[in-house]
């Protein structure tokens, strides 16, 4: 059995779960085995629907009245539940935060070998090949795993989800685990918003990114203005996040964000392997920069020369014309 | 309070990487190193509340004998002891690694030094595996939160926050404990020159690792295909802005 643990917050699907989903579908048909998601909580019950749209045929779910928020060690302890009952041959999670945490857990509580950020997947009798990230995607890695069940975290952003919807409904199995008194240790115990929960980058179809060139805080407000205009987001390099001049929530980087939007403007980002990690996933990027041998021009799908204090508001005065 | 960090060597990579001809590492024969941004934040994360809380902040390292550099790199930012376990450097899986450090935290403490907080990177710039710093917790019956960009202590009780997709998760955990942080939880430090100086003089403990592997190999490393094409140029200065936005417009952003 293939088992995929479905990433969900309060009932909120975590669309990297349905990239990976790709991959556990491709799994069970290579192996000619049986594939499981993995919902932990109450609240996880709202997503069986999305799952049978995605091809899982079967849903375990683990209630709990303590489950009402993420506790990483509860959630795997979850997992191991379902691996002492059936002959699992894989655990897939999607390459997250948690995602991470879980499979961690689950990796040392088991003694088990973890991969994390796969991309390719292969599994024989003997072995489990996989091709990984390395330097958050600067580098791969192929590796090989071998243990009594492999587990494998998929690099986001990269395969695409597919639709496959079942011939008919999910099967839900639903139980009860039964937990260690550590499983509760760590949990979500209270929650902080943000005051101005504007587009977040990685959601956003248009990103626009500072560095070096933006030259200090009072910079973005051009970059401010044109994301206003396209409906994007503000983010900055590395440059940008350690000088002060955008909070590190905005930076863009192996240490920050991956973004996949549809348009990525880079203004004034020299292009460090680090910073193009990050945006590996958008759609188109266009790099505005004074110096054409900037790494980022060979990069880019499109380029601009020039100083982007002059580049960038007249964008935002021939955006402003053509609304009108 | 005692905090541990625990930091990794890597190469310190900025333009595109090269491999070594037998593809088990990057060529870093005209590369410095460092740790990763992550570290270097758990470096300052210590210091800081060592300063605030008292105690002693400690920096560890699994590596070759050069990670000395990296652990001194430590000191001089105000860190108080330093110990390298020398794997002749040669790369430890995710398995092996944790047990040296659990081991060695073991051997510390029966030494006299107890750690109240153990700061991990969220991940190793390099390997990328994720897992270190949850195996190390588990292995010494520790909570263990892990992306902490917010972290601050009240007597035996640490709050600890991740950032979420619109604001923050709040962690609350009995002490000790262990934390994996990332960038952004402060902007750490340049070292004095003193800072410098004093740390060249400071002894480094020395405790000899086990290697105890599990069943992850790496076989070998590559460089990912680059799409080709290469970009268009669009033109240069602010004349360009009619093309831009007739670009804009066929991506469908307008």
């Amino acid at each position: 059995m293939i088992i995929a643990i479905i990433e969900h917050d309060r009932g909120t699907l975590h669309n990297a779960s349905l990239e990976m989903l790709t991959v556990a579908r491709a799994l069970a048909a290579d192996r000619d085995t049986s594939l499981a998601a993995l919902l932990i909580g109450e609240s996880g019950r709202e997503i069986v629907k999305t799952l049978g749209a995605y091809g899982v045929p079967v849903a375990y779910l683990a209630v709990d009245d303590s489950l009402e928020d993420y506790a990483p060690r509860a959630w795997a302890e979850s997992a191991l539940a379902v691996m002492d009952q059936e002959n699992v041959e894989v655990v897939l999670a999607a390459g997250t935060d948690r995602g991470h945490e879980v499979l961690a857990h689950v990796a040392s509580l088991a003694d088990l070998p973890l991969a994390a950020n796969c991309l390719e997947v292969k599994l024989d009798d003997e072995r489990c090949r996989v091709t990984r990230q390395r330097w958050g995607g600067s580098l791969l890695e192929e590796a090989e795993l071998r243990g009594e069940t492999y587990l494998l975290s998929i690099a986001p952003h990269l395969i695409p989800a597919e639709e496959t919807p079942l011939d008919g409904e999910v099967e839900i199995r639903e139980f009860q685990p039964s937990f260690s008194d550590r499983a509760f240790r760590v949990q979500v115990t209270g929650r902080e918003q943000d005051e101005k929960a504007g587009i977040s980058l990685t959601d956003a179809r248009v990103v626009i990114g500072g560095g070096r060139g933006v030259g200090g805080a009072e910079g973005f407000t051009a970059l401010e203005e044109l994301a206003d205009l396209l409906d994007g987001a503000v983010g900055g390099s590395r440059v940008a996040t350690n000088n002060g001049w955008r909070p590190h929530k905005d930076q863009i980087g192996q240490t920050g964000n991956r973004i996949a939007p549809d348009l990525y403007i880079a203004c004034g980002i020299s292009g460090a392997i680090q910073h193009m990690v990050g945006c590996q996933g958008a759609k188109n990027i266009l790099a505005i920069n004074t110096d054409p041998q900037a790494p980022i021009m060979e990069k880019a799908d499109y380029v601009v020369v020039g100083d982007l204090h002059e580049v960038v508001p007249a964008i935002v005065d021939e955006v402003k014309q053509r609304k009108r | 309070m005692n905090i541990l960090v625990c930091v990794k060597r890597v190469p310190d990579t900025g333009a595109k990487m090269i491999l070594t001809a037998d593809n088990q590492a990057v060529d870093s024969k005209n590369l410095g190193f460092t740790v990763s941004p992550h570290e270097e934040c758990a470096e300052e994360e210590a210091v800081r509340q060592v300063e605030e809380h008292g105690g002693s902040s400690w920096i560890l390292t699994l590596g070759p004998e050069e990670a000395g550099e990296q652990l001194q790199e430590g000191l001089a930012l105000g860190m108080d002891e330093a110990v390298l376990l020398n794997n002749n450097g040669e790369e430890w899986d995710p398995r092996s690694t944790s047990l040296a450090i659990t081991e060695a935290v073991q051997k510390i403490a029966e030494e006299g030094t107890s750690f109240d907080v153990l700061l991990f990177g969220n991940e190793a710039a390099d390997s990328g595996d994720f897992q270190v710093g949850v195996r190390v917790a588990n292995a010494l019956d520790l909570p263990v939160v892990t992306g902490v960009k917010d972290l601050s202590f009240t007597g035996d009780t640490a709050v600890a926050k991740r950032e979420s997709s619109d604001g923050w998760e709040v962690y609350q955990v009995p002490l000790p404990a262990v934390f994996t942080v990332k960038e952004g939880i402060n902007i750490p430090r340049y070292p004095s020159l003193r800072g410098r100086m004093q740390a060249r003089r400071q002894e480094i403990k020395r405790i000899t690792p086990k290697k105890q592997p599990g069943g992850l190999k790496k076989i070998r490393l590559r460089i990912p295909e680059e799409e080709d094409g290469g970009a268009e140029v669009l033109g240069e200065g602010p004349e360009v802005s009619s093309k831009v936005v007739d670009l804009f417009q066929d991506i469908g952003v307008v």
